[in-house]
């Protein structure tokens, strides 16, 4: 019984069932084989990662000399603290590319997704106020491009965003413009692409949030001699607030690491994190140094992941 | 209700829809165009399309990437959903906490921090990259969106479902596969097919899991764009936007339908 | 004959103490944590028994059922089924089976398979099990929807189905966890009388879990009022409602109006009250409360006579002014102001179609009542 008590969540009354029968190693299994699987891939390869990146570059294949090796036994490892080489990080504060790179990651990020919520925004209002018998169709319209290949997507506008792409053809032939626009290869083309392939991320949790809320509520607040603008500030935004954070979340973290919207709509000219890293990577083999870049970039992201956790742990736990 | 469906708000869809999906379209469209310049309009053909069929490297790309998808998909689902399991019933056990952030992260997760980690462990432990380490890739980055998926349906399963089975006296492990698995069946299908398209569609993971003779279609797409756009690959785009629609919209339609019937059925029963 | 006995005159275990108990609940136990569900209870119920768990929601009622079922342990005391202690017997192997206030119909089984899973469990011949289906939508009138899906089915139908489901494997216990709760009025009523039936054509116990008063006084041959995870009273539903031992009990089940008081002496046949205000009051009950103890009067509506004037023959009036009055067709309900300040709650039968002493709002009224129509409460 106090076995039982020990491991079993006493909140609420069926929370002892599973872990009463949890006797067997069956249930056990359920829980050690994801786990292990997960450890496995997911983080010790961040292990993996951080080691290397306190490594020193090696022309070989792999191209680093490992640093803290178990092989020579716990003394050979405590050895190895001392030839811990920062000098990868060292050069990461000394070029002043990367830390261009990452703040312009992040900027990119962050006005990047101020405009998928104000793109997203007005989307998400529009489905969860349309009558009921349309929306699930509205909503799989929404996920739709979601199914259909993110590369594809992106490469659809480099042929509109091209000096003698689509866009500059359609405002030419109108005579808005007399000289084709300068779009592609520029940090406008990212702004675009990201906004663009990350919208269902944002649309998707505004519309939750927007449908489960009570209409009433705007109802009552403009019965109240609340305008419908003054409506929408105090009574419908804040209560969307969840989804407005979970969405943003969903679409800053991995705008920050994006590589493949700077790099085929961004060009040479733009600078991003996650292109420098796959740069480093794939075009110099600088193992060590991308591995130093992946370990910033994970910590500059931690915070942001956090939240997104916290997020998901409370919206579980209005689930239930 | 009718008066808050305004004005503004059918503007507001329908410029966002087509935002959504005038890219897609102009790329279908230019997939006909008899000119090699993609962006200049020469006629209608379809000759990009039989250029591509006889595109050997696109063909063997395609193929690898079907075979990826469909066995990571699988391992994904059924690891998934033991994740989803673990989350939803199993509310305090040693390492919960960081066993939770190892399944929310990769959702969020840089592919390119993903990417190279798993290239790293894989040249650690001297796994030849290759068709092998793409899958595993694979699988551990798209088990994460189907443990969300599933764990989304297992919070609202109705547990007296399993207590009923057990009073009926059905043991545990009887009682989840004969009712806890056929009920959230439906959430494992749709999360199979989440993997499945994540799989085919990523580049980022692939480029850095996979070696020579795994070149996955995005990698094959990719190199391709680099070099220039060419209508072939419009063409190669078209068809895979086409598996996928028609795939989503029978899956919808028959899910609708299911649902209409449904619907009737239980009209029915309220009159009889 | 006067009694406050049971409606079934031939079936009152309950009073023979040689009958053999068929669940005994022995100083149980249950926390959640540090919240105390159920607490140092101790029950029995008898085979045969319609036993409802009365109370409100998180009263521990529910609780009581589950443990009953297996789905969780006590975490001290025992529960005794014929005899066997249940501790450490999963819910897969007692002979007790439970209809959930959810029905738990599985949906992707059709209703025959719903009502043949539990006897597929038990490896009952296929032959057997059709036999036991049929007879089981026979008894519950669902012949001809045997192979629709719980989706298709009313309400009222689905109800049966987890009804037929739940008896079909023949358990020694009947556990119903709000068993008509998600049933209209209408509905519900009806279906009391058919479980009460059912319950007499199957020969079995039933242990029910309920919020509802009327449906407890209803079904139940004896009703267990909880509270705070204790059983307040256990009793036949006349003795719960006629005779209360604490205020809690009286107040929860029906309508009450409560004096405060002290005994003042003690009669060779009856006990004089004096009321916190002063007025006086004569019952022929009051004998366990000692002369002087603080006591409460409790007197229901029904057994309160209104007036315009004193009757002339009455052993309790006191004098008032009429406060509310509300006509709710079957009977009036008179609020009086009595002129301590107290007010007074008395409904009168309409008997007739029309009222020979009319009152109305601010006339002056006396209320009266026979020294038998209240009891003293000690606690």
């Amino acid at each position: 019984m106090t076995d039982i008590a020990a491991t079993a969540a006493p909140s609420t009354e069926t929370a002892t069932l599973p872990a009463r029968l949890a006797k067997g190693f069956v249930n056990r299994l359920v829980i050690i084989i994801p786990y292990l699987w997960l450890l496995f891939f997911f983080l010790i390869p961040f292990i993996i990662v951080f080691k290397i990146s306190l490594s020193q570059t090696a022309i070989s294949m792999p191209p680093y000399t490992p640093v803290l090796d178990f092989s020579d036994g716990i003394s050979g490892f405590l050895a190895g603290f001392r030839e811990l080489n920062f000098d990868n990080y060292t050069w990461l504060t000394q070029d002043a590319l990367y830390f261009n790179a990452y703040v312009t990651s992040l900027i990119i990020a962050a006005i990047s997704t101020m405009l998928t919520l104000i793109v997203g925004y007005p989307i998400a209002y529009g489905m969860a106020r349309a009558p009921a018998t349309i929306r699930p169709t509205l909503l799989m319209l929404v996920i739709l491009p979601f199914w259909t290949s993110f590369l594809i997507r992106v490469y659809a506008w480099i042929g509109i965003l091209k000096p003698e792409g689509l866009l500059n053809q359609l405002l030419m032939s109108l005579h808005i413009i007399s000289q084709p626009l300068v779009i592609l290869n520029t940090y406008t083309a990212i702004f675009i692409g990201i906004v663009y392939s990350y919208l269902p991320f944002m649309v998707l949790p505004l519309y939750s949030s927007l449908e489960k809320m009570d209409y009433s509520l705007v109802e009552a607040a403009e019965d109240l001699g609340c305008p419908p603008i003054g409506a929408f500030w105090k009574i419908t935004f804040p209560l969307s607030l969840p989804g407005v954070v979970a969405g943003c979340l969903l679409v800053f973290i991995p705008a920050v690491g994006e590589f493949v919207i700077p790099d085929l709509l961004g060009g040479s000219q733009t600078l991003m994190i996650g292109k420098t890293l796959w740069n480093e990577f794939f075009s110099n083999r600088d193992w060590p140094v991308s591995s130093a870049v992946a370990v910033i970039l994970l910590l500059v992201l931690t915070i942001p992941i956090m939240f997104f956790q916290q997020a998901q742990a409370k919206a579980q736990e209005q689930g239930r | 209700m009718n008066s808050t469906w305004s004005r503004f708000n059918i503007t507001s869809i329908v410029l966002g829809f087509a935002f959504l999906y005038l890219p897609i379209v102009l790329l279908i469209v230019f997939s006909f165009n008899e000119s090699k310049l993609v962006t200049v309009w020469g006629g209608f053909s379809t000759k990009w399309y039989v250029s591509l069929f006889h595109n050997q490297g696109l063909m063997d790309a395609t193929w690898v990437t079907a075979r990826v998808g469909v066995i990571s998909a699988t391992v994904a689902t059924v690891l998934g959903t033991l994740a989803a399991i673990t989350l939803t019933r199993y509310t305090r056990f040693r390492g919960r906490v960081l066993f939770s952030g190892m399944v929310f992260a990769p959702l969020v997760m840089p592919e390119v921090i993903t990417g190279l980690s798993l290239l790293l462990l894989f040249v650690a432990v001297g796994l030849d990259r290759g068709f092998f380490t793409v899958t595993l890739a694979h699988i551990t980055f798209t088990m994460c969106f189907v443990a969300v998926v599933v764990q989304s349906r297992l919070v609202s399963f109705d547990r007296s479902l399993e207590e009923a089975a057990m009073d009926l006296g059905a043991p545990p492990v009887k009682t989840f596969f004969q009712i806890t698995l056929p009920v959230i069946l439906p959430a494992i299908i749709s999360g199979w097919m989440l993997a499945f398209t994540l799989s085919l569609d990523d580049l980022v993971i692939a480029s850095f899991s996979s070696g020579p003779g795994a070149t996955t279609l995005p990698m094959k797409i990719y190199s391709q764009v680099r070099l220039g756009v060419t209508p072939e690959i419009n063409a190669a785009c078209t068809i895979l936007i086409a598996v996928v629609a028609v795939g989503v919209i029978i899956a919808s339609i028959a899910n609708k339908r299911r649902e209409i019937q449904r619907q009737l059925d239980e009209q029915a029963a309220q009159r009889g | 004959m006067k009694s406050l006995g049971s409606i079934r005159r031939d079936f009152a275990p309950w009073n023979d103490p040689n009958a053999k108990p068929y669940i005994q609940f022995d100083k149980v136990t249950k926390k959640f944590g540090d919240f105390t569900a159920v607490n140092n209870l101790s029950l029995t119920i008898f085979e045969r028994e319609f036993f409802a768990l009365l109370g409100a929601s998180g009263c521990g009622k529910s609780t009581l059922l589950r443990m009953l079922a297996g789905f969780e342990e006590p975490t001290a005391g025992r529960i005794l089924l014929d005899g066997q202690d249940l501790r450490g017997i999963p819910p897969y192997k007692r002979p007790v089976n439970m209809m959930f206030q959810s029905y738990a119909l599985f949906p992707h089984m059709t209703v025959e398979k719903n009502i043949a899973f539990g006897l597929k469990q038990e490896g009952m011949p296929g032959s057997d099990i059709e036999k036991r289906v049929a007879e089981m939508l026979k008894l519950v009138k669902l012949e001809q929807f045997a192979k629709r899906k719980p989706h298709q089915l009313s309400g009222g139908q689905r109800q049966r189905v987890a009804l037929a489901r739940s008896v079909a494997k023949r358990p020694k216990v009947l556990l119903l966890d709000e068993p008509l709760g998600a049933l209209d009025k209408k509905l519900r009523e009806e279906t009391q009388f058919e479980l009460m039936d059912l319950q007499q054509e199957l020969g079995l116990t039933f242990v029910v879990v309920t919020h509802d008063q009327e449906e407890a006084m209803t079904m139940a041959d004896r009703i267990a009022i909880m509270d705070k995870g204790e059983v307040m009273q256990v009793a036949t539903p006349a003795e719960i409602y006629e005779a209360p031992t604490s205020r809690f009990v009286a107040h929860f089940v029906g309508n009450v109006n409560m004096f405060e008081g002290k005994v003042a002496e003690h009669t060779a046949n009856a006990t004089r009250i004096t009321g916190a205000t002063g007025a006086e009051i004569v019952v022929d009950n009051g004998g366990k409360a000692a002369a002087g103890s603080d006591i409460v009067f409790a007197i229901r509506p029904e057994k309160i006579k209104v007036s315009s004037k004193k009757p002339a023959d009455a052993v309790n009036a006191l004098e008032g002014e009429v406060y509310d009055v509300a006509y709710l067709g079957d009977m009036t309900v008179y609020h009086i102001k009595l002129d301590d300040g107290q007010i007074v709650r008395a409904s009168a039968l309409n008997a007739s179609r029309v009222t020979e002493d009319p009152l109305t709002w601010n006339d002056r009224a006396w209320v009266s009542f026979r020294p038998d129509a209240g009891v003293v409460l000690t606690r």
